[in-house]
């Protein structure tokens, strides 16, 4: 399981990399793990959007299930990858890279703190591989 | 009645939750309203009951005992036996979905044949496996168009010919939603009147555009027009259709139709008030994954087999769970079952004979009411088997008198359009003969002369 140290991660499964007010947001390997092969994706805002936090800003389903990706941070949408609706493989072959879903520009900073870094998401995972 | 738990499991449970007893959980009814005085007459054995029922039964006149010219939205359509043979094999008869369904093959098979029958009639590319009725079907496309959007186009506009029944369950299916504007049915406004009244409604925050074809007044209207001019607006296109018309009219879907829904009744399935009926609901590929209900597809098992499974269900509860935007779990797979044995009987070639039989009868009546003193028919706009009847006196007193003659006449358009005092929706079918049509002509005139 790859789980980058430079990133935060959430309970939902998104990753999170911070730069600056900028967040860009993703699904985790884990979760694609999990999920297996990804046959759809959805985006559920479009840029310029405000979103909340828990907001869901897309929804995916794979063979096995449907899921949705939720905003880790409150703020407002100033990207998003359109390229996913054609080609959400890469959620599987690259969660980290090509998969990144969007970008926010963050309003509320102190939500930051409730992220957690590698090691706390990397003990969360094993805790419900069990 | 058998009820399965015991004593003692009951105490367990009320244990569990802290209720003393099963009265306590009762107690936010007031007292006054919990065993209320029933007004009932006293108690009848089995026997006594069927008897009164026959005797109350015997007071409803069926089309078996009326000769029927009413249809605004339910039709009077010859229905072969063998549909109802196919209906009721043990293996078809049930109203539910198939749970574990890739071991219900025959079912998803029924199902399948009934979605590519109904894709083909439509002329769209994906069908559902049914909805409840028309009008739960036509309200479903309207909940689809809001989501394609995503909540921010929030103005529909409805042809005010669209089936009054369809368009107020669609306006209870979007009471819930948050600033939504379900315009162009509007009183004052003319309820004949041209696209072009919906067309100028148009604008960049409307989500969808309903009509009906042919209309709830019968009328038969070229639709590329109006679906050039929807697309331009960056709309969604829905057609309201009824589908032995389909069988002699161009399709929706060729005329650029974005989605088609419809009654499904004419299909092989009996007059009943209440129904069950059968929700039709069709789309093009763009919008399959917001489809509500499910979607079956033919595939091949690890032997290169044939065989049918469940492929999507997008919007449903038990794959989106809480986020789910539809629960249709009782499909109307039997109805469907029916509409697909109807259409499966009479072939591309019978349905079309049908259709062809209700329009010639159709119009051949409406020349010859047009020729009764006092009454009037326009000829002059193409229709199918339905028509209006501008009529001497109220609708709902000739009614009485063709009942009198043992008539079914027909549906009084007052009732849901103000500025249609007197006016009359009459519909022909297969099953109207020379002599009926004759008989409606014949009591007419003697109304006319009275």
């Amino acid at each position: 399981m790859n789980i980058p140290t430079n990133l935060k991660y959430t309970k939902s499964d998104e990753w999170v990399k911070v730069d600056g007010n900028i967040v860009t947001i993703g699904v985790s390997d884990y979760a694609q793990s999990q999920l297996s092969d990804i046959v759809y994706f959805e985006f559920k805002v479009d840029p310029g959007d405000a979103v909340h936090k828990d907001q869901t800003v897309a929804t995916l389903e794979s063979v096995k299930a449907a899921a949705d990706v939720n905003a880790p941070l409150s703020g407002n949408v100033v990207d998003i990858n359109e390229s996913l609706t054609e080609q959400f493989e890469a959620v599987n072959t690259d969660p980290y890279g090509a998969a990144w879903v969007l970008k926010i520009e963050i309003s509320k900073p102190g939500e930051l703190d409730g992220l957690m870094d590698a090691a706390g998401y990397e003990a969360y995972c094993q805790e419900r591989s069990h | 009645m058998f009820i399965p738990h015991t004593d003692s499991e009951r105490e367990e449970m009320l244990k569990t939750i802290g209720a003393p007893s099963i009265e306590s959980l009762f107690e936010g009814v007031p007292v006054k309203h919990r065993f209320p005085q029933l007004n009932l007459p006293p108690a009848l054995s089995e026997m006594e009951v069927a008897a009164q029922l026959q005797e109350l039964s015997q007071i409803n006149e069926s089309t078996r005992d009326l000769v029927c010219f009413l249809g605004a939205g339910a039709y009077n359509h010859y229905i072969p036996a063998a549909v109802d043979a196919i209906l009721r094999r043990g293996e078809f008869y049930t109203a539910y979905t198939p749970y574990q369904p890739e071991v219900s093959q025959g079912t998803l098979q029924a199902i399948f044949e009934f979605q590519s029958l109904v894709a083909n009639l439509t002329g769209m590319d994906v069908s559902n496996a049914s909805h409840y009725d028309g009008a739960t079907a036509t309200a479903e496309a309207a909940v689809l168009a809001y989501h394609h959007f995503r909540g921010k186009r929030t103005r529909f506009i409805v042809s005010p010919a669209v089936n009054p029944q369809y368009r107020q369950v669609m306006r209870t299916y979007m009471d819930g939603y948050e600033n939504l504007q379900v315009i162009g049915d509007g009183e004052p406004g003319d309820p004949l009147g041209a696209f072009e009244a919906l067309t100028r409604m148009l604008d960049a925050n409307t989500a969808m555009v309903v009509v009906q074809y042919p209309d709830f007044f019968g009328r038969v209207q070229d639709l590329s027009d109006l679906a050039a001019k929807v697309h331009a607006a960056g709309a969604i296109l829905t057609v309201v259709i009824n589908p032995t018309a389909l069988a002699l009219f161009k399709s929706p879907g060729e005329m650029g139709a974005d989605i088609a829904v419809g009654e499904g009744q004419p299909l092989g399935i009996p007059l009943s008030y209440g129904g069950p009926y059968l929700g039709i609901f069709a789309a093009k590929k763009d919008y399959v994954r917001k489809i509500a209900g499910r979607l079956i597809g033919e595939t091949v098992d690890q032997q290169g087999k044939r065989g049918y499974v469940l492929t999507l269900t997008a919007r449903e509860q038990h794959i989106r769970r809480e986020k789910a935007t539809s629960n249709i779990c009782t499909n109307q797979g039997l109805i469907a079952l029916a509409a697909t044995a109807y259409m499966s009987l009479l072939g591309k070639h019978g349905l079309r004979q049908v259709a062809e039989l209700c329009y010639h009868k159709a119009h051949f009546l409406a020349e010859q009411i047009n020729r009764i003193p006092g009454f009037s028919v326009d000829l002059t706009q193409p229709f199918f088997h339905e028509f209006i009847v501008k009529c001497p006196a109220p609708v709902g007193e000739i009614n009485e008198y063709l009942l009198d003659n043992g008539i079914l006449g027909g549906y009084d358009l007052s009732q849901d359009y103000p500025s249609l005092q007197t006016h009359m929706l009459l519909a022909v079918t297969e099953m109207n003969t020379r002599e009926e049509i004759d008989l409606l002509c014949e009591v007419l005139k003697e109304y006319a002369n009275d």
